[in-house]
């Protein structure tokens, strides 16, 4: 069975480098996309030609489980010839710039290239130095659009629309790339996001995001629809942001207590990988209400949406 | 303590003063149940319950217990030095009925456990109320914060590492800034220790004389403009431990009249005595800041009477003759003060350099505010810590009477007119002089 995508949808941009720049109508055309593809992937048959031709080369300079193998899947399922490199294996650990890098990436003539870099910016850099399409899979604390979008989908299909609900982010959002592509994206679909963090992990201005602050869960839970939840690196628990894993959990660990404050039933969600018991409880992130495992499975469908739409402006497409 | 213990008390005809309302009259005072009844004119014998104690207190003055926001007590690690038992022996005599203990002991009080260790220690051995102030940093390092949050839920009151100052700005202000969310006081010593070197008392001409290396009063003042910036920053809840000097007085009005949450206390110590005083090497009077000039002296006894300086703490700190009883360049700053603090502070009100009023609020109403406990104050309701004092009694201070396990006091056998008759903690007397 073949499900043939509407192809009237088409981005106007060659690069994904954020949700800042996306439309209403671009984010719900690439919503829309992904649920065929969501359909496509419970399928035993899941290979599509779209991409037949087409090389894709995931570059990915800070590790990466879920996102890179979601990319792979995503471009091999579509036909693309899918190249991964990663920091460990290239020219990168011998103090290559990203410049030339890019440079020499470029010389092999791929169509996309999917960027993850732990500097912010690093992948709008990149974009500007090579001819293909390029796809922010995260930079810095910057943003990380495809995970944003795919937490998008993951809410709209459970809650079957995203204005109007309140979602609730909490945990570091100061160097959260999840955290700002979430809030544009939530706002421009017109949902209330309200942020929760210790002061030290809150950047300074976030008020003028268009969010609400709370700096504790009972407040900041209070009626919230959805739970999303930060991880918490390990270099910022031991004192420098925060006194300690053990008292992060006590005041902003998700556990069933916390998790009361909120809308009865509502949803909680996490961009994985988790601290058990650092941010979230075993019991909240197994239990009914957890997303979390879903979240992976629209993984694979939004990126796929994002490569076929992106791929419909490559040249000769 | 057995409620047994409790009948209620009259404490008649006296001058009763109470900075939490500027009250200050000829009357009595009831005290029943371990709170405060009533205090006014006439209440009289006719109008208690019966079985109450009535003690004539004609002539004498009845004020809030004093709640000293800075006292360093060896529990755990310096038992030697002063214990939880000894140290609230002192402090009932001195009319202390809240000390706040200081948190750089060994191991330091860093962690929810040892605040604990340290109210059991009290519930159990100490005659007055005493509350932990835990660290700011683990280790007292000035490098990671510590569990401001669960520390206050255990019981701690406020934090500061000690002595030691936070020299890494960006550490301090992480820590105002989470302190905040918590509302928890953070309390610095603000000395740089660099500028310190090896200093050992105040820079200047007396310390020339004596062949003494000095430390600039600049070392206090940068600290504290320093700090006075990250709590614009941050914004938290912010107390100078110890202030002492001209210069550091104008940084603190500025930061006030800017609105900013930032509060100072002096030491009993540094409103009393000056640099000369120290006269011939007396290691008993090298304190930590040093003593400054006569000029910073009056400045601060005046800031205290105007409020700009909010507290009067003792700085008791309990050295024993080997740290004490070597050259000055080498002793151990420090001096007790627990059982001398009003006393002292009666010297500036007799002196005419201060209201008894004034002298009070700062050793009683203003750091039971700033710590958020229900003390420093004779409003009825208010737990039955009160003091009893003989303002006019003239006495010479003999050492051996001194309660404290050291003697290391500033005032060893100093004359001195007014002294405490009698200390009631909530509602039970614990200290009567006779």
């Amino acid at each position: 069975m073949t499900i043939a995508p509407k192809p009237s949808f088409v981005l106007s941009m060659r690069h994904l480098l954020g949700i800042e720049g996306l439309s209403r109508a671009d984010i719900s055309g690439l919503l829309d996309l992904a649920e065929e593809f969501v359909e496509l992937n419970r399928q035993v048959e899941k290979k599509r030609t779209s991409l037949r031709g087409r090389t894709q080369i995931n570059l990915f300079f800070e590790v990466s489980t879920r996102t890179q193998a979601s990319f792979e899947l995503a471009g091999k399922r579509l036909g693309a010839d899918v190249m991964n490199m990663s920091t460990s294996s290239s020219s990168m650990r011998k103090g290559e710039t990203l410049i030339d890098t890019a440079i020499t990436l470029n010389a092999m003539h791929p169509d996309i290239i999917v960027v993850r870099h732990h500097a912010s910016g690093a992948v709008e850099l990149l974009a500007r130095k090579v001819d293909c399409s390029v796809i922010n899979a995260g930079d810095g604390s910057h943003e990380h659009p495809t995970q944003a979008l795919l937490d998008a989908l993951t809410i709209r299909r459970n809650k079957g629309h995203i204005d109007g609900l309140l979602v609730a982010i909490c945990g570091d959002i100061m160097h959260s790339r999840v955290a700002r592509s979430n809030i544009i994206l939530l706002n421009a679909m017109g949902a209330r996001v309200r942020v929760v963090a210790p002061s030290t992990l809150l950047p300074p201005g976030i008020e003028r995001f268009g969010v609400e602050v709370a700096r504790d869960m009972r407040e900041g839970l209070a009626d919230a629809d959805i739970v999303m939840m930060l991880r918490l690196q390990r270099e910022r628990m031991n004192g420098s942001y925060i006194p300690s894993m053990s008292e992060y959990f006590h005041y902003f660990g998700l556990d069933e207590k916390k998790l009361a404050y909120a809308k009865p039933g509502a949803l909680v969600m996490h961009p994985g990988p988790m601290n058990r018991g650092v941010e979230i409880d075993s019991i909240v992130a197994d239990g009914a209400q957890s997303l979390i495992r879903e979240q992976v499975e629209m993984g694979v469908a939004v990126r796929m949406a994002v490569l076929e739409a992106l791929s419909r402006n490559l040249p000769n497409a | 303590m057995m409620l047994s213990d409790r009948r209620p008390i009259l404490l008649a005809n006296a001058r009763i003063v109470d900075p939490s309302r500027d009250l200050d009259i000829v009357g009595d005072l009831l005290i029943a149940e371990g709170v405060i009844r009533e205090a006014k004119k006439g209440i009289g014998a006719a109008g208690v319950p019966e079985g109450t104690d009535v003690i004539d207190c004609r002539g004498k003055l009845i004020a809030p217990g004093l709640v000293d926001m800075r006292a360093f007590i060896g529990e755990p690690g310096a038992a030697s030095r002063e214990t939880l038992a000894s140290a609230s022996q002192a402090a009932a005599a001195g009319g202390v009925t809240t000390v706040i203990c200081q948190p750089d002991t060994s191991p330091a009080i860093d962690n929810p456990a040892t605040v604990d260790f340290v109210l059991r220690r009290a519930r159990d051995n100490a005659i007055v109320h005493v509350h932990p102030m835990a660290a700011i940093t683990k280790g007292l390092d000035g490098k990671e914060m510590t569990e401001i949050g669960l520390l206050k839920a255990a019981g701690a009151v406020a934090f500061t590492d000690g002595v030691k100052s936070v020299t890494n700005a960006q550490v301090m202000r992480r820590v105002l800034t989470y302190a905040g969310d918590f509302d928890a006081l953070i309390v610095h010593h603000t000395e740089d220790p660099n500028l310190i070197g090896d200093g050992v008392m105040n820079e200047g001409e007396f310390a020339a004389r004596l062949g003494l290396l000095g430390l600039p009063k600049a070392a206090e003042t940068v600290m504290l403009e320093r700090d006075i910036r990250l709590v614009a920053l941050s914004g938290g809840r912010y107390h100078a431990a110890s202030v002492t000097c001209v210069d550091t007085l104008e940084e603190l009005r500025r930061a006030k009249d800017a609105g900013l949450n930032v509060t100072a206390s002096a030491s009993i110590n540094h409103i009393t005595l000056n640099e000369n005083d120290i006269g011939p090497y007396r290691t008993f009077l090298k304190v930590a800041p040093p003593l400054r000039a006569e000029d910073d002296r009056k400045a601060l006894v005046g800031a205290v009477g105007a409020g700009l300086v909010d507290v009067i703490m003792s700085d008791h700190n309990p050295q024993d003759v080997e740290t004490k009883r070597v050259p000055f360049a080498e002793a151990a700053p420090g001096a007790i003060g627990l059982e001398t603090m009003l006393t002292a502070g009666l010297r500036l009100v007799h002196g005419g350099e201060i209201e008894l009023m004034a002298l009070l609020r700062a050793m009683s109403t203003r750091p039971a505010q700033l710590l958020g406990l229900p003390g420093g104050t004779l409003k009825s309701g208010a737990p039955a810590d009160v003091i009893v004092v003989d303002t006019e009694l003239p006495w010479v201070l003999d050492p051996n009477e001194l309660k404290s396990k050291c003697k290391n006091t500033p005032f060893d056998e100093a004359r001195l007119t007014g002294r405490v008759v009698r200390t009631i903690v909530s509602g039970r007397t614990v200290y009567e002089y006779v």
